[in-house]
């Protein structure tokens, strides 16, 4: 009994003791500043601040060695949070900013050059031979965004791919990793028309291979009253989200049914 | 030496204590989705079990066995584990930053992990002496580290294959498990 309580006790109080003094030999100094910006993160270590995770992010912020606003999934409220915590002023407040998939040509609309019986995964089948569209810019449909999407922000509906514009914090994980490229970033407006095409392509080949694809001839440009549209040869036509008024005169005007307004898909 | 072959491999191949033993299956099937996380873990566990085993049959050598005190084994043992292990982390990260970094997520998972508890236990029932604890301490540990790598290879693969929704994750990690220990029950025929 006695020796039982003595050895047991004895090495509960050796160890207590070895763990005290290591504990005040080994101490890591951790600045109290990084800690509370830590919690102030979102915590989902997406990366889009341009450090590994949460963690290497606020060390950088509290060293001066990244910008106060740089978490854009934390936005305005994360930075001014961070900016309480380091005594700083307030970063102004900046714009929205949302994925958007500039390809509406999924299913028949735009043709297959084979039948794909691979790994579902748009990296993967576009690994093999680059993809299984005719058309070798427009989205595969396959669901890599949504799967890699550290904010739920991206659903897959009948092989189309939805962006919640509430959930979509702008990491460009989904840019990235896309690898057909035809994920962009773009200010939301969720009244502006968007040319929902990705094709490089001469006119007349986007034309043979998808119902929807643009040709680029320019003609939609031409009917904006608000300066709101680009258009240059060889390079994608594109609509400014900020300066578009959503008048619809260029949807009007375009042949190909390839500009429509992305949040009503 | 040939003795010590036996203990190594033995504790390696014949008696894996993931697949054979069914020790220390909640990291098997916690960390072991990346083998990226399950190379970390499994070095931490060799660390750890080596450590362990030392400083165990020590402690029954010199404390329990003289005492008599053999049915205190097990939370003498807990004991010596869980302070090894908080002991460990606070070296290592004061240390070397970079390893605690690679190994800290682990390391506290291993003070519960009864693969640890199991390998002293064993050491002791079996009356090996002290290197003969420390090679099966080796021995047991590389078993885990083969059964973990090979494990998150296999779920590697496995994330990408086109499974029905309801063996997706857990299940058919279930189903990897048991094959591979089937597999490894064969061993079993090299002694």
């Amino acid at each position: 009994m006695i020796p039982a309580i003595v050895s047991l006790g004895g090495l509960g109080l050796l160890f207590g003791g070895v763990l005290a003094f290591a504990s005040k030999k080994f101490a890591v100094y951790v600045d109290p500043q990084i800690e509370a910006i830590r919690d102030a993160l979102p915590g989902a270590n997406c990366g889009a601040c341009g450090f590994a995770g949460c963690a290497n992010f606020s060390d950088a912020v509290a060293a001066g060695e990244a910008g106060l606003a740089d978490c854009t999934p934390g936005g305005a409220d994360v930075a001014a949070k961070v900016a309480d915590i380091l005594g700083m002023p307030k970063p102004e407040e900046g714009v929205k900013v949302i994925a958007q998939v500039n390809c509406i040509g999924f299913g028949d609309i735009a043709s297959d050059s084979f039948v794909y019986d691979g790994i579902l995964d748009c990296t993967a089948a576009n690994a093999f031979f680059d993809g299984f569209k005719e058309c070798k810019y427009g989205c595969l449909g396959l669901g890599t965004c949504a799967v890699i999407c550290p904010f739920d922000a991206i659903t897959m509906k009948d092989g189309k791919p939805i962006i919640d514009p509430e959930l979509c914090k702008a990491c460009k994980k989904c840019v990235d990793d896309c690898p057909r490229g035809v994920i962009s970033m773009v200010h939301y407006n969720p009244e502006a028309y968007a040319v929902l095409c990705n094709s490089q392509d001469k006119g007349k080949q986007t034309k043979a291979v998808c119902q929807v694809g643009c040709i680029g001839d320019g003609r939609c440009v031409k009917v904006c009253e608000y300066d709101a549209m680009t258009f240059e040869k060889g390079k994608l036509t594109k609509i400014f989200p900020e300066k578009c008024t959503a008048c619809g005169k260029c949807a009007e005007k375009c042949p190909r049914n390839c500009i429509v307004v992305p949040s009503q898909i | 030496m040939g003795e010590y072959l036996a203990i190594l491999f033995g504790a390696i191949f014949i008696y894996n204590f993931v697949l054979t033993r069914f020790l220390g299956i909640c990291p098997f099937l916690g960390v072991s989705k990346r083998v990226e996380t399950s190379v970390g873990m499994s070095a931490a566990v060799v660390f750890v079990m080596v450590m362990a085993s030392i400083i165990t049959w020590l402690i029954q050598s010199y404390i329990l066995e003289p005492y008599g005190l053999q049915y205190l084994r097990t939370i003498a043992f807990i004991l010596v584990i869980a302070s090894l292990v908080q002991f460990v982390e606070m070296v290592i990260q004061k240390v070397s930053p970079s390893l605690y970094e690679g190994l800290g997520v682990f390391l506290p998972l291993i003070t519960t992990n009864c693969a640890v508890l199991g390998m002293a236990i064993l050491n002791i029932q079996e009356q090996y002496n002290i290197l003969q604890s420390i090679v099966h301490a080796i021995g047991a540990a590389i078993g885990f580290a083969i059964a973990m790598v090979i494990l998150a290879g296999i779920r590697e693969r496995l994330e990408l294959a086109t499974l029905s929704k309801y063996y997706k994750g857990a299940s058919v990690a279930l189903i990897a498990a048991g094959i591979l220990s089937v597999a490894f029950q064969g061993f079993a025929g090299m002694m």
